[in-house]
């Protein structure tokens, strides 16, 4: 028998805010993260636009020895993790004692590969590049520097499907944990904001350039939209068994009920209708939701007319044209391998708030846009269940469903 | 580099060994004594090794191996490496 999986604990740093507080009031508000930022232009970006985050200073949190294998993607996974474990109740003392595990999504750490391979250009001698560099080089950054410093000692892997990371970790981590094989995962998605990590996508001619408007220029489903614009940050969840957070009475503060994946086995990036669709219906299937129980969609729209317009169809011949839609990408801009937990953060403050958060600069719909209920303001309502896409190059498909706590 | 200028006196050098070492350990300067040893007070593991290797490459402009410190126990010893590998 399958155990029932909740989150105890969330936690984000992002361009819309550092803290949960923050991030809830940018949702409310509709505000945008997207800033012109002249380092990618003068770098030979064809779009400067990006959402912006601040790196931490760790000094005064982490020793020496716990930072130096720490990028970007670490230090916004610890930050984001930091918080949640507050809110979850659990300190490193627990989790030394106890198994909890990690799955994290991440899919880069060019900046770090770029440090270390320019300093052996300019020295001659890898004995030079300093003993971090190999830890931040790795994919598996985050997960081999917070299961280090938290101490944990459960499953421990990091998870890879491009723009769908942060969702399959998610979806991984229920799984482990409806299967009786963990108490407790920590789940995330964390992303890299540096000019090394998105050139070769900026390359592609893929992003917005309405650089003379940051703000109005990440616009998911809008008939004027020019392309997606990156950003970056990380994102966690702290996923229990129901049993295990009642016993610890922790705080609960919603359940995943389902998780769907697909491939589509087809374009390396363009999407496919029918793949996307069949991860949503899986994600419905195991705990027999019905299409009318899904009160709003969280999409995984990019601001791409391709993307936006299949992600349009699908939901519409899966759900028809009345549940609220919105991406949450209108405001943080593509959040790549972080997107996919972190779109379940901003949508459980939604959900715990009683609001739907704006797709803001939706102004003109297209014909597919047309048909779904986007949702262009912010609205005022209580929802007890969502859904959250994610999908990514190579055809990774991704849905997860949570909905309010219940007894 | 600094180090090369023959007129400094090796204690100033030293002084500035004691300087770097303490910013990129984290450690009270004072702490840094000759007698004292260098492992246990910098807390090296030997990933630390590495990253004095390049420490010192960066302030002092000479190569170190980690054969080299074999047999350093002390910052004594530690700064007698260092004087023999500048040529002092």
């Amino acid at each position: 028998m399958s155990k029932r999986v909740v989150v105890t604990g969330m936690g984000i740093y992002s361009c819309l805010g550092t803290s949960i507080d923050q991030v809830r009031d940018s949702l409310y508000k509709g505000e945008s993260g997207i800033i012109f930022d002249p380092i990618r232009k003068a770098y030979g970006y064809r779009s400067a636009l990006t959402g912006m985050v601040a790196r931490p200073d760790l000094k005064p949190l982490l020793s020496r020895r716990q930072r130096m294998g720490m990028h970007e993607p670490a230090e916004y996974a610890y930050m984001s993790t930091h918080q949640a474990l507050l809110q979850a109740g659990l300190d490193v003392d627990f989790l030394e004692t106890t198994e909890t595990g990690i799955i994290f999504g991440n899919d880069s750490t060019a900046a770090s590969v770029v440090e270390a391979s320019d300093k052996v250009r300019e020295k001659k001698d890898t004995t030079l590049i300093g003993s971090g560099a190999i830890f931040q080089n790795m994919n598996s950054t985050v997960n081999m520097n917070l299961s280090t410093i938290l101490k944990l000692r459960g499953i421990n892997f990091t998870l890879s499907a491009a723009c769908a990371s942060g969702s399959h970790a998610i979806g991984m981590g229920y799984l482990m944990i409806s299967q009786g094989l963990q108490d407790r995962v920590i789940c995330g998605g964390a992303q890299e904001i540096n000019q090394e990590a998105m050139s070769s996508f900026d390359g592609l001619g893929t992003f917005s350039v309405r650089e003379s408007d940051p703000g109005k220029a990440s616009r998911p489903f809008d008939r004027d939209r020019d392309g997606l614009i990156p950003s970056g940050g990380a994102a966690t969840v702290i996923l229990e068994s129901y049993d295990e957070a009642i016993r610890r009475g922790a705080p609960i503060l919603a359940e995943v009920v389902g998780y769907g994946f697909s491939s589509n086995g087809e374009h390396i990036s363009n999407p496919n209708i029918e793949g996307q669709v069949r991860a949503m219906r899986m994600a419905m299937r195991a705990n027999a939701i019905r299409t009318d129980q899904i009160d709003y969609i969280n999409a995984h729209a990019t601001s791409t007319a391709v993307g936006d317009s299949s992600e349009a169809r699908a939901i519409y011949e899966l759900f028809g044209g009345n549940v609220p839609v919105s991406s949450t990408k209108s405001m943080t801009g593509h959040e790549c391998w972080m997107a996919g937990a972190s779109e379940i953060v901003y949508s459980i403050l939604m959900m715990q708030n009683d609001f739907i958060a704006p797709n803001i600069n939706f102004e003109n719909p297209d014909e597919d846009s047309a048909r779904i209920n986007i949702i262009g303001q912010t609205v005022q309502r209580k929802f007890d269940c969502f859904l959250s896409n994610s999908f990514g190059f190579g055809g990774t498909n991704s849905a997860l469903i949570l909905r309010k706590p219940g007894e | 580099m600094y180090v090369n200028d023959e007129k400094i006196a090796f204690e100033e050098i030293i002084e500035g060994v004691r300087e770097f070492l303490a910013e990129e350990f984290e450690i009270d300067p004072s702490d840094i004594l000759p007698e004292n040893s260098l492992k246990e007070t910098l807390d090296l593991d030997s990933l630390d090794y590495v990253d004095l290797v390049v420490l010192i490459e960066e302030h002092l402009n000479i190569k170190l191996t980690g054969e080299d410190f074999k047999g350093i126990v002390t910052f004594s010893d530690f700064y007698s490496l260092v004087r023999q590998k500048l040529g002092r």
